[in-house]
């Protein structure tokens, strides 16, 4: 039992992270219609802007907040000047674009901080905290817990609350109409994009310390991301937190119970996301979107 | 995006006609001629990354049928090359295939599969299906690493391939009978392309891309044209990857990482797009040769060139490098005999 909740736990942690990683490919998905497949490698090279000001002595957690402006800023530069270009491009080019994106960012990480695999630090304390008579868990796997369901809410809180998360959103629901009643649509869409990496560098800077860094590291971590923004719909930011909770609890059941579970975890996700685009394309909150013939 | 060389007013009508066929055909046939001079031409390293080339050629010309003609998008058909190299190994190490003929169990093999994953993957459309088979191409490693199938994979030390050169009065060496086995299938595929493409099923497979729901009024099967273009892709993919494994003589699970799977993508895209023959064949060489450069600059310097590239070629030439390469033939061309070729282009 205590095994199980344990597993639990753990589970919980990670899905936490992919939570915050598929409500970033959501924010992208919902402001423009396009799946960022470098949403990881954007991660991955936000992370190690925030190692480079830990190893300059700064401490943690202004490092965290100012590696989240950056990429924020960088993100909508990118927007701007690789993205846009091909906005109202076909398929077949805007995932060409993001696979260039892609590579691109992963070989500058590589160029700039090379390929050695570095520890990084956690942004709670060492050790652990006990919960039951014989369950304890460490700091970072709670502490990321309790970070994930303050990004979790605050982009909810957002979304709902505030001007500017109205506007966002009509901007995403309907442009013509936005455009009519004075929204700066065109802001709007770079807007989702920076929001979507600072929240992904969130999750980043959470992973890190768990599976250290190298500039491959976001490549696990993106495909658990999209089965749960694929699961939970990929039009509904809350649809698409729960489905990454579910997958990173899944993810470790299946690691902890299932022989060679470990292994075949990515093929788990890569089967989830199969049969959730085959049996529900929606999937759990999505809406079910007609297209015009 | 421009794809004129599809368009199906442009094609093999014409008062050009009779001309232009047997010129053709002269023009594949001297190809042929050079590739099989390169046999003596060539040795040791060369004649290898020549067998490579023409090996990931295969794969490319199978997947630009997929992408180009039908447009279908797949990131992950690096999963059907390392099926088909692992199939050409365990024939080898097992069964004592000889090396000549585990392309064909490879390309059967492959098919199953490509079945198994095409036959849900294929309700997919655009962007979904490019997802479904990014989730492929990651997980594709970690399959192959596994323990459960090491005892046939050989897991994470992979297998070696014992091969046999040619017969001793054929004077070829190991290298020679390698290189000229990838030439012949290189040659086959080359012509089931070519007919595919230009036949019935080749104007299928464009009807379906450009506007599936006119090409279902017209007669043409939507979801057969699809399966045909996913399942040649799969083919030509697994028969190049057993053709690379016998090059190379090693399998291993670090040979196919998920780059392949993206380093095939680039081939299609960076060769050109609807270029039967020549776009594969230029983006093969592309994916082989750079990498021999830039490694040696940086590790990694491959990922950010193919980076740049594709999406330079996106935005400057969508036809790639093949495009690039009519561009000039038809500028002579047009120097010589003073008069400018009529083009179709879509859109």
């Amino acid at each position: 039992m205590t095994f199980f909740l344990e597993q639990l736990i753990i589970g919980l942690s990670s899905g936490g992270i992919y939570a915050i990683m598929a409500l970033a490919l959501v924010m992208i998905y919902k402001s423009t219609g396009h799946v960022n497949l470098a949403q990881g490698e954007m991660a991955v090279f936000s992370t190690f802007i925030a190692w480079t000001l830990v190893q300059t002595g700064m401490p943690l957690w202004p490092a965290i907040l100012l590696t989240v402006a950056v990429s924020f800023v960088g993100a909508i530069v990118l927007e701007r000047v690789v993205v846009r270009p091909f906005a109202e491009a076909d398929d077949l080019v805007v995932v060409a674009v993001f696979v260039g994106l892609f590579l691109s960012i992963h070989s500058l990480a590589g160029a700039i901080w090379n390929y050695e695999v570095k520890p990084f630090p956690s942004a709670f304390s060492d050790g652990s905290v006990s919960l039951m008579v014989d369950l304890s868990i460490r700091t970072h796997t709670l502490g990321s817990l309790v970070t994930t369901g303050a990004v979790l809410t605050a982009v909810w809180i957002f979304f709902r609350y505030t001007q500017l998360g109205l506007a966002l959103r009509a901007a995403a629901d309907n442009r013509e109409s936005s455009r009519l009643v004075g929204i700066n649509v065109s802001l709007m869409l770079a807007l989702g994009w920076g929001l979507a990496a600072g929240i992904g560098a969130v999750a980043g800077v959470m992973i890190a310390p768990v599976t250290f860094l190298d500039p491959g590291m976001g490549l696990a971590p993106l495909i658990f991301a999209l089965a749960g923004a694929l699961l939970g719909g990929i039009t509904s930011p809350f649809g698409a937190a729960l489905g990454g909770l579910i997958v990173g609890v899944l993810e470790a059941m299946i690691s902890a119970y299932v022989p060679y579970g470990i292994e075949f975890r990515e093929l788990i996700a890569l089967m989830l996301i199969l049969s959730v685009l085959l049996v529900r394309p929606a999937g759990l909150f999505g809406e079910i979107v007609a297209r015009r013939v | 995006m421009i794809m004129e060389s599809t368009d199906m007013t442009e094609g093999r009508t014409g008062p050009h006609r009779n001309l232009s066929v047997p010129l053709a055909r002269l023009g594949y046939a001297a190809a042929l001629l050079v590739l099989l001079a390169a046999t003596s031409g060539l040795e040791g390293y060369d004649l290898f990354l020549a067998s490579s080339i023409l090996s990931y050629a295969i794969s490319a010309m199978g997947l630009n049928v997929l992408m180009g003609y039908n447009g279908q998008i797949s990131l992950g058909h690096g999963a059907f090359f390392a099926i088909g190299a692992y199939t050409a190994a365990i024939c080898i190490d097992r069964f004592a295939v000889p090396f000549t003929l585990t392309p064909v169990i490879a390309g059967i093999v492959g098919m199953g599969a490509g079945w198994l994953i095409g036959k849900p993957a294929l309700r997919l459309e655009g962007v979904y299906l490019a997802l479904a088979t990014f989730g492929l191409a990651i997980a594709t490693p970690t399959v192959l690493r596994s323990d459960l199938f090491a005892e046939w994979t050989g897991g994470v030390q992979g297998l070696f391939l014992g091969i046999e050169p040619a017969p001793e009065w054929m004077g070829l060496d190991l290298d020679q009978s390698i290189y000229l086995t990838v030439v012949a299938y290189f040659g086959l595929f080359a012509f089931l392309t070519l007919r595919l493409v230009q036949g019935l099923n080749g104007k299928a497979w464009i009807a379906t891309r450009d506007n599936p729901i006119a090409a279902r009024a017209m007669g043409f099967d939507v979801t057969r044209a699809k399966t045909r273009a996913f399942v040649f892709s799969v083919l030509a993919c697994s028969v190049g990857g057993a053709l690379q494994a016998v090059a190379v003589q090693f399998v291993a699970p670090d040979s196919f990482p998920f780059f392949l799977s993206i380093a095939l993508f680039t081939a299609v895209v960076v060769g050109g797009l609807c270029s039967p023959l020549l776009g594969p064949l230029l983006g093969a060489a592309f994916i082989v040769l750079v990498p021999n450069v830039t490694e040696e600059i940086w590790q990694g310097g491959s990922w950010a060139v193919y980076g740049g590239v594709i999406i330079g070629v996106i935005a400057i030439q969508s036809r790639g490098l093949a495009g690039i390469m009519t561009g000039i033939t038809s500028w002579v061309r047009d120097r010589i005999t003073g008069q400018t070729t009529t083009r179709y282009e879509r859109k």
